[in-house]
């Protein structure tokens, strides 16, 4: 029971973070609702490496001769890097519709009569 | 081996690699001339556009022929069985939409040379519109999961860039945002759905997952996830609200390649659905009394409910609107709902034993209708931008009048309006033809459906077309001239295409269309050519 | 934005070559222990972001003009993908060579004898053929990328009495 406490985890991480996208009106909450599915896919990523017993991949003759799987680590790695290029490019954008219009909700911004 | 069979052996690589070495190489080239960076902005597009013909002429010489290429050695398969390397497949279908691709990038990048000439900021947005070039081209022609994930974000980081250009005014910093969350929610649906297939197969690789895929509970799991996220990157109702802001705001070179993007997308639900999870679509969900229920057809039913309502308000949100750019956008959202209600009704009937042809015919409808597709919602996303340079403005209400001084404008518009609502000769019509017989055949409603909205959209841009180009002279348009030559030469371009594909069809269908279908339909040619047949 | 106290500028001055030489080693040792050129490249883009907070933005852009770090990214990501072009470029003079894009062209051959060794240590750091030279590139551009959106985003929100 004690290895399924990670998925759970990701599972409340992913809603969390779906909830503040869809419900919140705010633009920097919606920021930060992306921030978070994004965390928890991470994490379900690493979890998927693991097994019982096991050492990091790093040294060739250490004790114990299973090593957890170097591949998702590349690929969650891959996933931060991008993560951060999304949330740059989304703090600037927020930066400049709070300069044009003066206000950060979202039901304010946007229309199509100016 | 000489130099062309070395090219043509490197060129999947070559394809994405020199986009990508040229937008970094951008920066650097534009401190010393501007003319100098344009020229070679272009000279990279052509020669890219080069390999790939030189590739597409490869691949129809044989029937059914794949090229793969493995980055950073010679083989995937390892002695102990596991497959290790990043591949790139290059077959019928993924030549198909590399043509298309090909097409709306040497046509943009002519027309921002003197579409964009008056902004700042420039030497950011070539590098930018290279880097989408390369991520496009990139989600095309890989044979890799993971990989098609990061050249997804690519693209899609660039494209919100390029369309929050003109910062100076706020709705269109508001069209980026809203598409680079609903982009950056997509990607990551698709990324859980990745990860979930990995934990249970210990594969990234298409080939060896689709050999190895059963139909378990995590599986379906993972496909509805991989369909929800494509699918909002391809903008099908209900998750189509970027589309037209996104398309209306952006300058009209971007949205060219948008498009593409877009189509990618849709390649990659395709490439999906029938390669990965080829081998499960005859597998029985359900029995209700003697019916087989299965699972193509459940995805098939869903997919043709939901192009229904995409044609729907696609039509008419376009009826009510009084923006140039935004009633086109949703004239394309419409169009993404023909191809979907083609691939639908395939989807239904292509693998039942009872009657092959109706479901073949219909995967070569709407396979054609995004080439067909492409440019002619290109051609009347330029002609709105050329209008909006010679007038600075965008509202129809305001317009009028516009064809005595912009000949050529009016021309290109007509031939965009006539291939849009499918009328002959254009090519429009040859697609919406095969449309509206393969989809009788499954149900008569849909036909009768497809047909009213194509009148509709008909209506449509006859208005607009009334309304923006004929008329009396307004006196405030006395100035307006006709727009420059190098943007009369990339409408000119697609528009000798569309003529071209409308008056032999049958060219076109026969080389380019079919073999497209055939990689479509045959996944086991597909699992063969990497790892050697279907491992037990 | 306005910098902080003296005291928090003197353990900057303190801290900061600690911070740099920590990120420099991240980037060196990638391909032996944890670490490369993204993460290397964040531990030292976070230094310079100390800079930047303890003083002052103005500062900082009157120190670092802002136009050369394009120009650096742009020799990054140059090398990094020269890099990779050059395993292709080698059938134009070894005809018979199995080449492909990002192939390591460096392990087990006898031209250029530095980078050729194979697992002879535990810590030596030429011996992974071209994986170093691509975490030297991918360490430079991240950077002067990660150095130059946090160097924007403070100038640019200044507020109006500072000048």
């Amino acid at each position: 029971m004690i290895y399924n406490i990670p998925y759970i985890a990701v599972v409340a991480l992913i809603l969390i973070g779906l909830y503040a996208v869809i419900f919140k009106r705010n633009l920097i909450k919606i920021v930060i609702g992306i921030t978070l599915i994004e965390s928890g896919v991470n994490l379900f990523l690493i979890t998927l490496a693991f097994r019982k017993d096991s050492v990091a991949p790093i040294y060739r003759g250490s004790g114990s001769p299973l090593m957890s799987l170097p591949v998702p680590h590349a690929l969650t790695l891959t996933s931060i890097v991008i993560g951060v290029a999304v949330l740059a490019l989304m703090l600037s954008l927020v930066v400049h519709i709070y300069r044009h219009y003066g206000t950060l909700d979202s039901r304010k911004i946007g229309g199509e009569e100016e | 081996m000489n130099i062309i069979d070395e090219l043509i052996f490197h060129s999947p690589a070559l394809i994405v690699a020199i986009p990508l070495l040229g937008a970094f190489l951008t920066p650097l080239i534009s401190k010393i001339n501007d003319k100098l960076r344009n020229g070679f902005v272009i000279f990279i597009v052509l020669l890219t556009s080069a390999i790939v013909l030189l590739l597409a002429n490869d691949i129809y010489s044989v029937c059914g022929k794949i090229h793969t290429y493995v980055f950073g050695g010679t083989q995937t398969i390892t002695e102990g069985g596991f497959a290790i390397r990043i591949l790139f497949e290059v077959d019928g279908l993924n030549i198909f939409m590399a043509l298309i691709a090909t097409i709306l990038a040497i046509a943009g990048v002519i027309y921002s040379w003197a579409f964009m000439k008056e902004n700042t900021g420039l030497d950011k947005y070539y590098t930018l519109y290279l880097l989408m070039i390369a991520g496009m081209f990139g989600m095309i022609l890989t044979g890799d999961m993971f990989n098609f994930f990061v050249f997804l974000e690519i693209s899609s980081i660039a494209s919100c860039a390029l369309i929050a250009f003109w910062t100076n005014k706020g709705k269109a910093v508001d069209a980026g945002f809203k598409y680079i969350v609903i982009s950056a929610t997509g990607a990551l649906f698709i990324l859980f759905a990745v990860a979930i297939l990995y934990g249970q197969y210990n594969a990234l690789n298409m080939a060896v997952l689709a050999s190895k895929i059963q139909f378990s509970f995590l599986d379906k799991i993972a496909l509805v996830l991989l369909i929800s996220g494509l699918a909002m990157k391809a903008g099908i109702v209900p998750m189509h609200m970027w589309l037209p802001d996104a398309y209306g705001r952006a300058p009209s070179s971007v949205t060219l390649i948008l498009i593409g993007v877009t189509q990618a997308s849709l390649y990659g639900a395709l490439r999906m659905i029938f390669t990965v999870y080829g081998g499960n679509l005859t597998n029985t969900l359900n029995q209700i009394g003697d019916i087989n229920i299965d699972l193509n057809l459940l995805l098939g039913i869903f997919i043709v409910g939901l192009s229904l309502l995409t044609i729907f308000i696609g039509v008419l949100m376009a009826l009510k609107e009084n923006n140039f750019k935004r009633m086109i956008a949703f004239a394309a959202v419409a169009e993404i709902g023909y191809m979907i209600l083609a691939i639908g009704s395939a989807l239904t009937t292509a693998f039942s034993t009872t009657d092959t042809t109706t479901g073949v015919m219909a995967l070569k409808g709407g396979i054609f209708h995004i080439l067909n597709d492409a440019l002619d919602v290109g051609l009347l996303f330029l002609v709105a931008g050329a209008v909006y340079y010679a007038t600075k403005e965008t509202s129809l209400n305001s317009l009028g009048g516009l064809a005595r001084n912009m000949k050529y404008t009016t021309i290109f518009f007509l031939i965009g309006l006539l291939a849009v609502s499918g009328m002959p000769p254009m090519n429009g019509f040859a697609s919406k033809l095969i449309i509206y017989q393969s989809t009788y055949q499954v149900n008569p409603i849909l036909a009768i459906v497809a047909i009213l909205c194509s009148i509709l959209l008909l209506a449509v841009f006859v208005k607009v077309f009334h309304s923006a180009f004929l008329g009396p002279k307004l006196p405030k348009f006395d100035e307006v001239k006709e727009v420059p030559k190098s943007m009369l030469l990339a409408m000119g371009i697609i528009a000798v295409i569309i003529i071209f594909i409308g008056l032999f069809p049958d060219l076109v269908l026969n080389n380019i269309v079919q073999p497209a279908v055939n990689a479509l339909t045959d996944h086991t040619n597909y699992i063969s050519n990497v790892i050697g047949g279907i491992q037990p | 934005m306005r910098g902080m106290s003296r005291i928090v500028k003197t353990v900057t001055n303190v801290a900061f070559p600690f911070i740099m030489i920590y990120g420099l080693y991240v980037i060196a040792h990638g391909h032996l222990t944890p670490g490369g050129g993204f993460q290397g490249g964040a531990i030292v883009a976070s230094g310079l972001a100390m800079l930047l907070v303890a003083y002052g933005s103005i500062w900082v852009v009157g120190k670092i003009k802002e136009k050369h770090l394009p120009v650096l990214e742009s020799v990054g990501a140059i090398g990094f993908i020269g890099l990779a072009f050059i395993g292709v470029l080698l059938i134009l003079f070894y005809t018979s060579y199995p080449a492909s894009f990002f192939k390591n062209f460096l392990i087990g051959q006898d031209v250029i004898p530095i980078f050729n060794e194979i697992g002879k240590g535990l810590a030596n750091i030429n011996t992974a053929g071209v994986i170093p030279l691509m975490n030297f590139a991918v360490g430079l551009k991240v950077i002067a990328g990660l150095f130059a959106i946090v160097l924007v985003m403070a100038y640019s929100t200044r507020l109006k009495e500072e000048k």
